[in-house]
């Protein structure tokens, strides 16, 4: 087949004598990513994935070999046949009756978000064949019902404008890609993995090569491994007891001759020569011939569940069927024709001599390439077949129980006996819980999915990017952790936690798209019509031609091509013709060649480069501009790819056009784009220590401001709202195509870099009063109580009973003064701590039966009341009530409680560059230093924040903001954007602030308002951006000098919600033993904590007690009031004797005079 | 004073009598000499703002006379606000804030101090009302946007006393000249849609500044001090070029040819260039031929009033009270 050699012979791109010509910037090429993102959305990865699943993929499930029959071990003619499987609608059956949900009622009514699963049918009912089919994309059958991604295909937001989105109660700038299950939102997290199906030669602990693949298909996963040991290669596999040499293995599998084996895998003689004690081993073992090969593996095959089965099958017709289906099963192994397999093997282990030639061959695990990302449709498709796989099984038994029974008095109707509970329950259970249960892999994994953080806009946003990998953290290794280089431009290097999961816990960059698994076969026709010989039909010697190499596709050999690069270029051509897809990828390394079209991968778009002339000119860029063009344009006229990590690394990826030379691939579409939504609210993070944007992009995470469009309307157990929030002064690009401008999440500050009073030290910050009067840093907490009002077994129910009001008075008084007529707190109250805000009544009596459950007397309940325990001396006022059914058709009464905070000393603030510090005093206006021109600062911080923390960014933000408000225009600080514009120089905001008569180092003359003096020192000020953080003084305090004690040991509780002491701990005491200060030690240890009187005995030394009859006290064993003492001791003191005396130790105390 | 590049030297000033005394300087403070000295000249007055110069005074009191206006001149300031009927989104306390905020013209100098004992009443309240519902009316929605305007006095008193415990003895509106009005009729406090309504009185009290920054009299109340250029050695030749055309207006050339010299005009009234000269000082070249300075006994003071009172008016109350306390502190000696 005729390829085209070069990409300058193509008519569409213009004559090549153009090509020498200097490169023309592209401005805005910026232009790309907002469109790219209106595309996309932000988390396209999770909502493409999960499409996959419920188009595509439950598919195929139901049509695999396994699961798409039901029959009956006792009757052969019975059968139950799946012929489709459809996702509906979300909908929910209340009453008989169906209605359409949207999520908010879910979230409000603490509903699933789910669409039933149905089926199409064919089985047996008696002699004749009985077909269900339904109609309009539904199935006949209902098997269970999905939990629905919100904007995945089925959802009702799909393709939803704002107004219709507004309608349904939706925020337009929430991205979806989460569930909603019982009320709660979850996501699932992407789980990051190593590869399937890929080799990996890689060093054991000896520091011997060694390589391996871990299989999986749907049936079953399996680890292979082929290990060096003195020299010699053996196989090591779970299926065999032992380390099997490979040259036997490659006999048994029908590589009979000692030639056949080194031509297939290595004829250089160098190669070669390594193989020699491999095949020695075999030849010490004296097989020479299959059957002989397979004797010797069938005697090692591990006996494992099959031990009390009988054995039906020879050990040669077991060792065959482990090596066809069992050792690296993802090769398919078709009548015993293992030649593929042989090949593959015989690839492992040529690499593996590669490897002990030349170290570079060692592959790195922690290679990104090698790493694929497991989404939640992914993880759901495992979870739904295992259940399908139940239901089946069910199903079965169902049918052998019934069948074997010859005289029924009904005919059999399996379709009846459909439960749509297994799946319904199992998934919902998966989601709501995070365990992830797959018995025919037997995978336990915890913690897969998390309640959705809707702390702000932007953790909710974090959380759909972030990436969780499966290491264990508590391993103390670096690798995993460390930051790749494989990873640009699709992690973020910047969003990760601190602390034991750092490294571990990734995010996703800002245009980075995860693949779903494509369809192979089309692409291996294409490969095959593009000239690749199959490697069934080669022999071994020509396995290793010169120049040629091998084609893999996801993993699996398909054969050999003569003419690589051309082939890998016109494969290439393709995909950026359409005719292949586009996230396809292709490359070349060493001497093969890998087509991977499997889900999981990472990648990202990137201008294509002819020769170092990007495609995407200026004229492109003008349409995208005047909106005839989308991105999808820019992908079908092949302007822009996809390239994926190995592809990328098969490439010459150009920063800026004035780095493009001739064998520039492709060009990057702008640099900040490696980083993602959480660290692109940093304005000139690159000017900034890099873990300071570490840190920041935790403290966004809780940092309080607008947390939707919908928040009013929302439920959540705890909100918290800035109630004047701003958008920065200082922007970035990433800010305005997220939205962030408009949930913003802070206010900018007049921050004076200054030091004042020593309340500032150690990062504590001075706050100006009448700044907090005027509304700077006020916030609402919004929190939810609520009760469900049971019904119980006996038919009654909880009540709710309204307050008796004294005769004359519209209100009860004390404690229920809130409550309304319908017994519930009336909306716009205010409530104080212990007040009813639910007066609840629950019957006694739930379990026996009750002749009228509806009428009991008044009696027959007792006072369960909900009362609100708030801060002490704080009032909150009642927001909202929500009266509503659940799906269990029980009551849901949920309170919403709002208390108006205004800043105090000691809560948290912070700017948007890893500069936090407590509010250390606040000063009252005319006390606070002033400028020039009266400006005062709301905030003061101090220069000993800046030297050891390096975060010159909040200079220039600082700089940037001033000179803003002095033009009126929003100045930009994007990563990396001074060369392409989207962020101002320090130069031209110097020059903005000279002209508006400000210093150009944004210092300014302040003069002192508590001497009336003018300051030395000039002082840095201007603009900042501030977020408030979540962590407040009022939720922390805590004091106690007398309050409840542990029954036990009598000690005071622990904690604060406890009301608990604050403990003296080993540590203290150790100071106070050495300062000698005896009688403090008593006061803490016992007098405040569990001082206790005992009577004790001089004579046995045993603990006596007090006789009322008698009334002295006396001793246990005498009975007899003599030689008794008081002393006091630790109540857990005496508690420990007695312990030690039921076990029959005796403790005895001996007295002396003090 | 001096500016330099970095610091500013000599900022505090030295009022003890016997600092200088080894020079043989007595600059002890007299009572003459001030009065001699002493001058107010206002260059700017409207409405709202003044701007004046206070010269030869000690930045202790003209310092004292700020912080008064800032937090010590008496104004009147919604304070407790009763909440009929609220059905729009925003949260009653953040509307109540909102109220707070709005500068309300009336002088408070008519009002006694309300202190938590004694009941609201004529002498010591001033009653607003805001009754808005929205509603569509056509196609336009009214009332879509409250803003301060709509506040209705009531000079008769609270409609509900009931609720208030506000019982006003007689009508305020003969009371006060020229009635209770607001300073700004649009002051946007809330936003509703169609079918929500707001209804409310509000309770003005007279309070200080130092309580809550809503009874602030001014927006701010500050000085400056006078600037002055002095030019050390005459600035010649191709620097007088250079320093002209970076500060037009600041500099005049005088002169032409090689005797071409740079002039200062005024510091003042040109000071959106003084910060360039500032930078200049910083070179090296430049740091012998200028020095920039600043008066220490010259403060050019600025007040922007709310509008509840005249920002002279505002003034005067503040040397009042600062009068007052010397008079404590006379007393208290």
């Amino acid at each position: 087949m005729e390829v085209d050699p070069g990409p300058s012979g193509d008519g569409l791109w213009g004559d090549p004598s153009k090509l020498a010509e200097p490169i023309k910037e592209v401005k805005d090429k910026y232009a790309l990513l907002p469109a790219f993102l209106k595309v996309r959305g932000l988390v396209k990865q999770h909502v493409d994935s999960f499409n996959h699943l419920i188009n595509m993929e439950i598919k195929k499930i139901v049509r695999a070999k396994g699961n798409e029959r039901v029959t009956c071990d006792t009757d052969p003619n019975f059968f139950l046949r799946y012929t489709d499987i459809y996702v509906g609608k979300p909908c929910v059956e209340e009453d008989y009756i169906m209605s359409d949900i949207t999520p908010q009622q879910c979230r409000l009514r603490d509903m699933t978000y789910a669409a039933p699963i149905s089926v199409d049918i064919e089985y047996t009912r008696g002699k004749e064949i009985i077909t269900k089919k339904g109609k309009n994309g539904q199935g006949a059958v209902i098997i269970g019902r999905m939990p629905l991604m919100l904007r995945s295909d089925r959802c009702v937001l799909k393709g939803k404008s704002e107004a219709e989105l507004a309608r349904l109660g939706e925020c337009p700038l929430d991205p979806g890609g989460y569930f909603v299950v019982k009320g709660t939102e979850k996501v699932i997290l992407i789980q990051e993995q190593l590869s399937k199906n890929r080799i990996i030669i890689d060093v054991d602990s000896k520091d011997q090569i060694m390589a391996s693949v871990t299989s999986s298909t749907h049936e079953r996963k399996s680890k292979t491994n082929i290990v060096t040991k003195h020299g010699a290669m053996f196989l090591r596999h779970n299926a065999f007891t032992d380390d099997m040499p490979i040259v036997v293995v490659l006999k048994a599998m029908g590589v009979e001759s000692d030639q056949e084996v080194v031509q297939l895998i290595a004829p250089e003689p160098a190669y070669a020569g390594l193989l020699g004690p491999s095949l020695q081993d075999c030849k010490k073992l004296e097989i020479f011939t299959q059957q002989q090969a397979l004797e010797y593996l069938g005697s090692k095959v591990k006996m494992g569940r099959q031990i009390f089965v009988r054995r039906t099958r020879s050990r040669v017709d077991e060792a065959r069927d482990i090596l066809a289906n069992v050792v690296v099963c993802h090769v398919p192994v078709i009548h015993f024709d293992f030649q593929q397999k042989v090949t593959y093997m015989a690839f492992m282990i040529r690499r593996m001599l590669y490897a002990t030639l030349d170290k570079s061959y060692i592959d790195d695990r922690d290679y990104y390439g090698n790493k694929r990302l497991e989404l939640a449709g992914g993880l759901l498709s495992l979870l739904f077949e295992d259940l399908f796989k139940r239901l089946n099984a069910d199903l079965k038994r169902q049918a052998d129980a019934v069948l074997s029974k010859a005289n029924r008095a009904t005919q059999f109707d399996i379709a009846k006996c459909i439960r749509t509970d297994t799946i319904s329950h199992g998934l919902e259970h998966a989601i709501s819980s995070g365990n992830w249960t797959i018995k025919r892999f037997r995978m336990e994994r915890k913690g897969v999915t998390q309640v959705l953080s809707r702390l702000s806009f932007i953790s909710a946003l974090g959380m759909m990017t972030r990436i969780t990998s499966q290491f264990e953290k508590t391993r103390k290794v670096s690798g995993p952790r460390a930051l790749q280089p494989s990873q640009w431009g699709m992690l973020c290097p910047a969003d990760t936690p601190e602390g034991e999961s750092c490294g571990l816990v990734k995010n996703l960059a800002l245009m980075t798209h995860v693949t779903t698994d494509e369809e192979e076969a089309p692409l291996v026709r294409l490969a095959f019509m593009l000239g690749v010989e199959p490697a069934t039909l080669i022999s071994g010697a020509e396995l290793h031609y010169r120049g040629a190499a091998l084609v893999f596709l996801n993993g699996t050999v398909l054969g050999i091509h003569r003419r690589p690069l051309q082939f890998a270029h016109a494969f290439r051509m393709l995909r950026r013709k359409g005719c292949v897809g586009e996230f396809v990828s292709i490359y070349i390394q060493q001497e093969c060649l890998y087509i991977a079209a499997d889900g999981g991968r990472v990648c990202r778009p990137l201008i294509i480069c002819d020769e170092g002339q990007p495609r995407v000119t200026e004229d492109h860029l003008q349409q995208l501009r005047s909106g005839k063009w989308g991105f999808s344009h820019f992908l079908r006229q092949g302007l822009i790819e996809y390239l994926d990590v190995n592809e990328e690394s098969n490439s010459l990826v150009a920063l800026y056009e004035k780095f493009c030379g001739p064998k520039t691939t492709h060009l990057e579409i702008e640099p900040f784009t490696i980083l993602g939504v959480v660290a692109g609210l940093i304005p000139y993070p690159h000017h900034n220590q890099s873990p300071r944007n570490t840190y920041q992009c935790a403290m966004g995470k809780q940092a309080m401001g607008n947390i939707a469009f919908n928040q009013l309307n929302r439920m959540d157990t705890l909100m918290y709202l800035l109630v004047y929030p701003q958008r920065p002064l200082l922007t970035t690009k990433t800010i305005e195509l997220i939205g962030f401008d408009q949930l913003g999440a802070g206010q900018n500050a007049m921050v004076a870099v200054m030091s004042y009073s020593g309340y500032d030290i150690e990062d504590a910050i001075i706050m100006n009063k009448c700044s907090l009067d005027r509304g700077f840093g006020r916030c609402v907490v919004l929190r939810k109580y609520g009760a469900v009002i049971k019904k119980y077994q006996n038919r009654t129910s909880d009540r709710i009973v309204a307050p008796n009001p004294p005769p004359g008075q519209a209100r009860a008084a004390g404690r229920l003064k809130l409550l309304d007529r319908d017994g519930i707190a009336a909306v716009g109250e205010s409530i104080t701590p212990n007040d009813i805000y639910i007066n609840k009544q629950s019957p006694l009596n739930t379990r026996d039966a009750v002749p009228v459950p509806s009428s009991l007397p008044d009696a027959a309940y007792k006072n369960t009341p909900q009362s609100w325990k708030g801060p002490p001396g704080e009032s909150a006022v009642v927001d909202k009530v929500l009266l509503t059914n659940n799906d269990e058709g029980q009551l849901v009464v949920k309170v919403l409680i709002r208390h108006t905070r205004r800043p105090e000393l000691g809560d948290k603030f912070s700017s948007r560059h890893g500069q936090k510090g407590v509010v250390g005093s606040i000063v009252p206006q005319e006390n606070m230093p002033f400028s020039e021109r009266g400006i005062c600062p709301d905030l003061i911080m101090n220069p000993h924040g800046f030297p050891s923390r390096m975060t010159v960014g909040k200079m220039i933000e600082l700089l940037g903001s001033k000179a803003g408000v002095c033009n009126g225009k929003f100045h930009y600080g994007t990563a990396f954007g001074e060369p392409s514009g989207l962020a101002n120089t320090v130069d031209s905001i110097s020059e903005t602030l000279i002209q508006h008569g400000f210093s150009y180092s944004g210092k300014d003359m302040l003069t002192s308002g508590i001497t009336g003096e003018p300051l030395q020192a000039y002082i840095f000020m201007g603009p900042v951006y501030y977020q408030k953080l979540k962590h407040m003084v009022l939720d922390k305090m805590h004091a106690r000098a007398r309050g409840p004690r542990v029954v036990l040991t009598r000690q005071p509780t622990e904690g604060r919600s406890r009301d608990g002491g604050l403990r003296l701990g080993e540590m203290e005491r150790d100071c106070l033993i050495g300062y000698g200060a005896s009688m403090l030690l008593l006061e803490r240890l016992m007098i405040s904590s569990d001082e206790f009187e005992v009577h004790v005995c001089t004579h046995c030394g045993l603990l006596g007690y007090y006789n009322a009859h008698l009334g002295c006290a006396v001793c246990p064993s005498t009975k007899s009031s003599e030689h008794m003492a008081t002393m006091k001791l630790p109540y857990a003191c005496k508690l420990l004797f007695q312990e030690l005396q039921s076990m029959n130790i005796i403790p005895r105390l001996k007295l002396s005079e003090a | 004073m001096i500016c330099g590049p970095d610091l500013s030297q000599h900022t505090s000033t030295v009022t003890s009598a016997n600092i200088y005394m080894g020079l043989g300087i007595d600059n002890s403070w007299s009572q003459e000499q001030f009065e001699e000295d002493f001058s107010i000249h206002i260059n700017s007055i409207d409405e709202h703002d003044i701007e004046f110069d206070m010269r030869h005074v000690d930045p202790s009191i003209a310092n004292a006379v700020r912080r008064i206006l800032i937090s010590e001149v008496p104004t009147m300031a919604i304070e407790h606000v009763f909440f009929v009927n609220n059905t729009s989104i925003i949260t009653e306390e953040v509307l109540a804030h909102r109220l707070g905020l709005v500068p309300i013209k009336v002088d408070p100098a008519l009002f006694e101090d309300k202190t938590n004992e004694c009941s609201p009443n004529e002498r010591n309240t001033v009653v607003l009302k805001l009754k808005v519902d929205c509603k569509r009316q056509g196609e336009e929605i009214i009332n879509e946007k409250v803003y301060s305007g709509q506040l209705q006095w009531l000079p008769e008193g609270s409609e509900m006393p009931e609720e208030t415990t506000c019982r006003f003895a007689r009508s305020q509106a003969g009371a006060i000249p020229g009635g209770v009005d607001l300073v700004h009729d649009n002051i946007l406090l809330a936003k509703m849609r169609p079918g929500q309504s707001i209804e409310l009185e509000a309770h003005c009290i007279k309070g200080v500044g130092s309580e809550h920054a809503k009874w602030s009299p001014v927006g701010t109340a500050w000085y400056r001090l006078h600037p002055e250029l002095e030019v050390l050695q005459a600035i010649t030749g191709l620097m007088a070029d250079e320093i002209v055309a970076l500060c037009p207006g600041l500099f005049v050339m005088e002169g032409s040819g090689e005797q071409r010299q740079a002039k200062v005009t005024s510091a003042r009234g040109n000071e959106m260039q003084l910060e360039k000269v500032r930078r200049l000082l910083s070179e090296e070249e430049w740091a012998k031929y200028l020095q920039l300075r600043k008066r220490k006994e010259h403060f050019i003071f600025t007040i922007q009033s709310t509008g509840a009172l005249a920002p002279e008016t505002l003034f005067m109350r503040a040397v009042d009270k600062l009068a007052d306390k010397c008079d404590t502190l006379l007393g208290r000696l």
